[in-house]
């Protein structure tokens, strides 16, 4: 018995060294990881931009409106049915929509068609957040501000967002990681994104594991480092309440 | 210097309209303490906000130093820097200084620099005994302590009248006199003030009138010894009875 198991784990781990020479080292596919990584990352961070800035827009018409149901009507029912059908369906048929039938004949990009699509799938997850984090905020704040003369806008930029980011920093942050991981599917549409990469490599070598595995890595050091980030910043946020 | 004429407020909820005032007259003069009690529901505090229009009237006329303020063309931020209110719960701005709350405003709305409201803000902590807390946020201080910061900052804008709300309701017990003293303080500068309250002895020893509120009427007013040993209405004596 003991010496076939020793036999096996030595040309396991002989294996092991193999396969990592034959996923990386040879013919210089560590460079498929690289390339794919990087468009996973510009990816990523462009369409959480495009999301905020979407996100953050549609909270306000809304809030807006929810506020003063005469004002903003027809752009809080465009808001209402952007969050509907975005939400409403997946994001690959999102992107296969974009791809083929939306940018067609545009000169948009194959990684610029995914950073809109992505972005904009993002933002409406986005303003959800952010309009319940403005509306977190107690409403005797608002009648502090505006009680001491300063306009509904001042009260709301100085008074009400400081407090509300405070709030939605967790959610927000919970939405930037789960798009990082999003954005593995757009290999639908060709990219060379960091799932993609180790496909590749997968189909090229035949060998599962190793791609596979370093691939899963590869995305969950970024969400630790995005976490940890996150938490850091929370905590100054947090440093000045002692509630 | 307030005028308000046969003032009405319903509010509309999904169990019907509830009109919480029923026509209010009043006429309330520079220097005035006016002090507003009665039971709770009796629309004292919608009376109080209707008068920085934190609540809109649904009849009736308020006018502020000579120009109708329930009007469309009425300036609402501008009126509102006249007009300083403090809130039953503060109402401070947690995630900024004691000093920054203060200065908020004035700096804002660039009635001075930021240097100027400085100033002002520290020598006015002076005044109510909290200059030591000017870089402390409104967490760390005690209920008293946030009311007479709330009290500084609505000071800070030099208004020509000042709305309290249940300014001591909210406080311990033993928080609510160091409140009060910075309110009578007030009262003795000069300060036209309307105070909501269920703070008897505050009416009677501050207040130049006392107005007793039920139901969304003003059912008796008087200076406060008239108010107080010889009310007219049985309601008013039931009331005295209950809390006194």
């Amino acid at each position: 018995m003991q010496p076939i198991s020793t036999a096996a784990s030595a040309s396991f781990f002989s294996g092991l060294s193999g396969q990592f020479y034959q996923c990386f080292v040879q013919d210089n596919r560590y460079q498929y990881i690289l390339t794919g990584l990087g468009n996973t990352l510009v990816i990523t961070v462009f369409a959480v931009l495009i999301g905020v800035v979407l996100g953050t827009l549609v909270a306000l018409i809304r809030i807006a409106h929810i506020n003063n149901p005469q004002k903003l009507r027809v752009l809080n029912g465009i808001a209402n049915l952007y969050l509907t059908v975005i939400r409403g369906t997946p994001v690959v048929v999102q992107l296969l929509i974009m791809y083929y039938i939306i940018v067609v004949g545009t000169p948009i990009s194959d990684v610029g068609t995914a950073i809109l699509a992505f972005g904009i799938n993002s933002g409406a997850y986005v303003a959800e957040v952010i309009r319940s984090g403005i509306q977190s905020v107690d409403h005797g704040q608002i009648e502090a501000g505006r009680s001491l003369g300063l306009s509904e806008r001042t009260t709301m930029v100085k008074i009400v967002f400081p407090q509300a980011l405070k709030n939605v920093l967790p959610a927000i942050g919970n939405e930037f990681i789960s798009l990082l991981k999003e954005t593995s599917v757009a290999g639908y549409i060709g990219i060379q994104d960091l799932t993609k990469s180790g496909d590749i490599i997968r189909s090229i070598t035949f060998l599962p594991y190793t791609p596979l595995l370093t691939t899963a890595a590869v995305y969950l050091v970024i969400v630790i480092g995005m976490s940890a980030l996150l938490t850091k910043f929370e905590r100054r946020l947090h440093r000045n309440d002692n509630r | 210097m307030i005028t308000v004429k046969n003032l009405h407020k319903s509010f509309h909820t999904q169990n019907g309209t509830i009109e919480v005032l029923k026509g209010i007259d009043q006429q309330i003069e520079k220097g005035e303490k006016v002090v507003v009690v009665g039971p709770s529901g009796s629309g004292k505090s919608t009376f109080l906000r209707c008068l920085n229009l934190l609540e809109k009237p649904t009849d009736g006329e308020i006018w502020f130093e000579g120009q109708q303020i329930n009007t469309p063309q009425c300036d609402v931020d501008l009126l509102r820097r006249k007009i300083g209110m403090v809130f039953q719960h503060f109402n401070l701005f947690p995630h900024l200084t004691v000093r920054q709350n203060i200065t908020l405003a004035p700096v804002t709305l660039k009635l001075k620099t930021q240097q100027q409201a400085d100033e002002q803000a520290m020598s006015l902590l002076e005044r109510v005994g909290l200059s030591d807390k000017a870089g402390a946020y409104p967490g760390q201080l005690s209920g008293g302590q946030k009311q007479r910061i709330a009290i500084v900052r609505a000071m800070a804008m030099e208004p020509d009248v000042m709305l309290f709300d249940e300014p001591t309701s909210a406080l311990d017990p033993e928080m609510v006199g160091e409140v009060l003293k910075v309110m009578k303080e007030l009262a003795n500068d000069g300060m036209t003030m309307v105070v909501v309250t269920h703070e008897m002895a505050f009416a009677r020893e501050v207040g130049t009138r006392v107005l007793f509120m039920d139901g969304g009427t003003i059912l008796e007013q008087a200076d406060p010894e008239t108010f107080f040993t010889h009310p007219k209405t049985q309601r008013l004596q039931d009331f005295l009875d209950k809390i006194l």
